[in-house]
């Protein structure tokens, strides 16, 4: 394995997270706020530490196969929440180095789920570091990488890019690795930007619409204000968040192809017409079933669709709490917690792709129960799907379903409620945030024990990454020689 | 056109090439292009094949037949600046280009091994949108012939599909033409041409008057056949072979044979295969066919391997040619050629002090690469063929003449060319014409000009003032 590659790549990454440190040293300077210091100094030593890892070891050869491009990308990841983490725990702002690790790898992760109570008493620094975590994991470092280094990873980048890229199958969609990855953050800013002006627009405060662009664009669903969104009292400003959510959870391909013209190509996108589908019918069934508890039928509505949005692209936004709706929109909730956004989003989940291939598979093996000859392929976007994507879809739900059972186990020891750790799993693996019952979306992390939180921390990790590059570290036969 | 701003702000200005076809030829293609920054996507109907050149190379791939308009349409070929087939199918091959041109793509290549095709490719030339067609192993072939006649020469470039060849080589002190002008050599007059003399470093377009000494470096400009006669008989050595044994007899060998027999050279075919044999001697009738094994001893010795001037191993497996390239340097001096298709090894290969090894697959990539370099920053111009010869001091050019060109019709005396140029030869349906001033350039015709003035798109940049 390309050991020194990897640690040029790890060295790059600290170098960006120092870089991305300024921006909050620089927000807490506007507000005379003394932990500018903890950014400045964090930065630098990252930064520090970055230049030496990437000048004293320049890699001979910069060639990755699939398992040094999948370890390079979850160290990255880890690297990143361990660094992120000291400014929380310097500070003081959370004493507890676990708690500071739980709310950055939740940030990283953009997951969203928090350990803190009241999030307005941290200062605004350490609040737009929350914020820009979700943003910059939201489409990825390794991405960020992609488009700043030429020649990172050499000819085989794909496997970098896979590492990180959500989705049963990854690819391109311009020839050359470097323009792909300056695509799809060109497309992430623009609609971050776009977002950012509708929201100034309904006279939200500038500290609070970037902050809340930020974390919808990552799908991230860290908010500034200790009532989350439900602070913005007003219905613009809460369907302006609910639509991009909805946004940031559709197929970056599906704008690659709207802006280079191939409309037809993009509508024809199966996925996307799933994923459409899905938010419409959740938005009526829950509306339907709330209604008696909201004054109108338009509050109504426009909680089921807000809760929608934040919920299937895994954001975790909240307006109120859920906990006293009834049983079948807590079950529809807990449902798509688990379906996710779109494959190639920023959003988490186990994606409505695979979910799509894996009924088409069981539809083909009832075909094959009435007609046990039948020749058939799977078949999606009017291509027939190789029969190793099928393979590895099929294992990637058996290993999710693992994962999400042992997670569960381990955090059962502590003795909560079913409803709080098995939603507190749900919601952590599928990078949502807030489950239900105490962890809901008025609730949160903080009285879990240590351990709970690891488990926890653990199941972002592998749900951001998709389990395999994490999941991977763990296994011996990645780290022999031969 | 989206991209084309990031690339504006990135300062390329790459092309983006279509690559239909991932197998060796493909990949060897694939491989010389990416390493010169240009934007790739690569089709082939094997999803396997695509997945194991995108995953191995920075390009896009897709997975559908690239003969069809929809998957050329899916890999915008559109919007590419050139389409290269090569597939593994002639047919499917110039289907392929004929489908990218209704895409709107106007610069095709296509992988042709058919002679028959080749032959008659000059008429759906401009249908095809084809810039040019590639037969590996008849570019592979065209190599070896060349460094087998001409061991000697310092440089040899050819045109019109190697019907012309631009001979550089330097003037021995025992040489006719020492001492002499140009306009007074008489060997073989009207048909060579002297085009460029390089003395002391200095390179000289000359004229009639142009005295050549002894150390210059001539090149010179005429058929392959005339040029070997021109230089026996004005006593310049450029070493050529006389007995070549050619062991297998493959396409390759075929195409070989048939260019060094035109040549004058003695061409002796060991194949093992009977029928091949009879082909073989059906078509070669100059060669000496030999029905054998080329892995025994007995037998090469038999047929004079020890007093060969070439020898040239192209049968079927890369481990014979090797074995009996490294016994025929133990027991001759001859010069010998070594077939190598597998490219995985090259470094193994080359510790094994082979003299020469030909992999017709690399080679046909490198000519690719070379034709795309020299006309890249002239596409949709009507650039053929591009050499720069003296270390870049000097370009020769191939254009093909359209029929709303300005020079057309006009005696070449009465046309002000710019200085330092010259119209060398011009190639007439087949014909080679070496022009006096007499002569003039039709449209269709295609002429070669040879210049020290840098990035002529146009047969009309030749006159001055243009």
């Amino acid at each position: 394995m390309n050991k020194r590659l990897i640690v040029y790549i790890l060295g790059w990454v600290l170098i960006v997270e120092g870089a991305a440190m300024q921006i909050c040293s620089l927000t807490s300077l506007i507000y005379a706020e003394h932990e500018a210091l903890y950014f400045l100094g964090t930065g630098a030593v990252s930064a520090l530490l970055g230049v030496l890892a990437v000048k004293i070891k320049k890699p001979k050869n910069m060639v990755l196969y699939q398992k040094a491009g999948f370890c390079a990308t979850a160290l990255s990841w880890i690297v990143l929440s361990l660094v992120g983490a000291m400014p929380f725990f310097l500070s003081g702002e959370i004493p507890h180095y676990i708690d500071a690790l739980f709310e950055t790898i939740s940030g990283f992760t953009t997951t969203g789920a928090t350990i803190l109570a009241e999030v307005e008493r941290l200062s605004h620094g350490m609040l737009m570091w929350r914020s820009l975590m979700n943003w910059l994991g939201g489409m990825g470092v390794i991405v960020f990488l992609l488009a700043l280094i030429p020649k990172l990873g050499g000819q085989q980048n794909i496997y970098l890019m896979r590492a990180e890229s959500p989705g049963p199958i990854v690819g391109k969609a311009v020839p050359k690795m470097r323009h792909y990855a300056m695509m799809l953050y060109g497309i992430y800013i623009g609609l971050t930007l776009i977002e950012l002006i509708l929201l100034l627009c309904g006279g939200m405060g500038f500290f609070d619409a970037i902050n809340t662009s930020f974390a919808t664009a990552g799908t991230g669903g860290f908010g500034v204000r200790n009532a989350n969104i439900a602070a913005y009292d007003s219905y613009y400003l809460q369907t302006v968040i609910a639509v991009f959510m909805m946004l940031f959870g559709v197929n970056f391909s599906v704008y690659i192809l709207l802006i280079t013209r191939k409309f037809g190509q993009a509508l024809h996108m199966e996925e996307l017409w799933f994923y459409l589908g899905i938010i419409v019918l959740s938005t009526v069934v829950i509306g339907i079933n709330i209604m008696p508890l909201y004054p109108t039928v338009h509050d109504a509505f426009h909680q089921s669709f807000f809760y929608t949005s934040s919920i299937i692209t895994t954001t975790g936004f909240g307006i109120g709490d859920v906990n006293h709706w009834p049983m079948l929109s807590k079950s529809i909730i807990v449902f798509i917690t688990f379906v996710g956004a779109m494959a190639g989003s920023t959003g988490g989940g186990f994606k409505i792709a695979r979910i799509v291939l894996l009924g088409k598979e069981a539809k083909k093996e009832f075909y094959l129960l009435v007609h046990p000859r039948n020749v058939r392929k799977v078949k999606m976007d009017g291509k027939s799907v190789d029969h190793n994507i099928m393979r590895s879809t099929s294992v990637y739900l058996v290993v999710y379903v693992a994962v999400c059972v042992f997670s569960f186990i381990l955090v059962s020891i502590e003795g909560r409620g079913f409803v709080t750790s098995f939603t507190a799993v749900a919601a952590t693996l599928n990078n949502t945030g807030p489950g239900l019952g105490d962890v809901g979306p008025v609730g949160n992390y903080a009285m879990l024990t240590p351990f709970t939180k690891c488990v926890l921390a653990f199941d972002m990790l592998a749900g951001r990454l998709e389990l395999y590059p994490l999941l991977l570290l763990f296994t011996p036969a990645a780290w022999k020689k031969s | 056109m989206f991209l084309s701003p990031v690339c504006l702000f990135l300062g390329v200005t790459k092309m983006k090439i279509v690559i239909v076809g991932c197998g060796k030829v493909g990949t060897s293609i694939a491989t010389e292009l990416i390493a010169e920054g240009h934007e790739l996507v690569v089709v082939d109907i094997n999803g396997t094949a695509v997945k194991r050149l995108s995953d191995s190379i920075d390009a896009m791939g897709i997975e559908g037949n690239g003969a069809t308009y929809q998957t050329l349409k899916e890999a915008d070929a559109g919007d590419a600046d050139l389409v290269i087939a090569a597939t593994a199918r002639d047919e499917v091959n110039l289907y392929a280009c004929l489908m990218a041109r209704a895409c709107g793509c106007k610069n095709t290549i296509a992988r042709v091994r058919n002679p028959e095709y080749s032959n008659d490719l000059f008429r759906v030339k401009d249908i095809l949108g084809l810039s040019m067609f590639i037969n590996p192993e008849m570019t592979a072939a065209g190599e070896i012939s060349r460094l087998l006649r001409f061991s000697g020469a310092l440089e040899i470039d050819s045109f019109s599909k190697g019907q012309v060849e631009l001979i550089k080589v330097q003037i021995s002190d025992r040489s006719l033409l020492v001492n002499r002008a140009i306009s007074q050599i008489e060997i073989l007059k009207g048909k060579i041409r002297v085009c460029t003399v390089e003395r002391d470093g200095e390179v000289y377009i000359p004229n009639g008057d142009f005295v050549i000494r002894k150390g210059d470096r001539v090149s010179i400009v005429s058929k392959p056949e005339i040029a070997a006669k021109f230089f026996k008989k004005a006593n310049l050595n450029i070493g050529k072979s006389r007995h070549v044994i050619i062991l297998g007899g493959g396409k390759i060998s075929y195409y070989l044979a048939q260019r060094l027999l035109k040549a004058g050279i003695g061409v002796k075919i060991i194949e093992r295969n009977p029928e091949r044999c009879t082909e073989l001697s059906e078509m070669l009738r100059d060669a000496v066919i030999i029905h054998g094994d080329c892995m025994d001893q007995d037998l090469l010795l038999s047929e004079g391997i020890e007093h060969a001037d070439g020898v040239v191993a192209l049968m079927d497996y890369d481990e014979e040619n090797i074995l009996i390239s490294m016994y025929v340097h133990n027991v001759s001096r001859a010069k010998t050629f070594t077939k190598v298709n597998n490219a995985h090894f090259g470094t193994i290969v080359d510790q094994l002090n082979l003299e020469c090894v030909i992999n017709p697959k690399k080679i046909a990539g490198e000519y690719i690469a070379r034709y795309i370099r020299a006309v890249q920053n002239s596409l949709g111009s009507n650039v053929e063929t591009l050499y720069r010869i003296h270390e870049d001091a000097v370009e020769a050019l191939e254009f093909r003449v359209r029929s709303s060109s300005t020079v057309t019709n006009i005696p070449l005396s009465q046309l002000r060319l710019k200085d330092d140029l010259q119209v060398i030869c011009i190639s007439r349906k087949g014909k080679i014409i070496l022009p006096t001033g007499a002569d003039t350039i039709m449209p269709d015709d295609t002429v070669i000009v040879i210049t020290k003035h840098k990035g002529l798109k146009d047969l009309d940049d030749i006159l001055d003032g243009n």
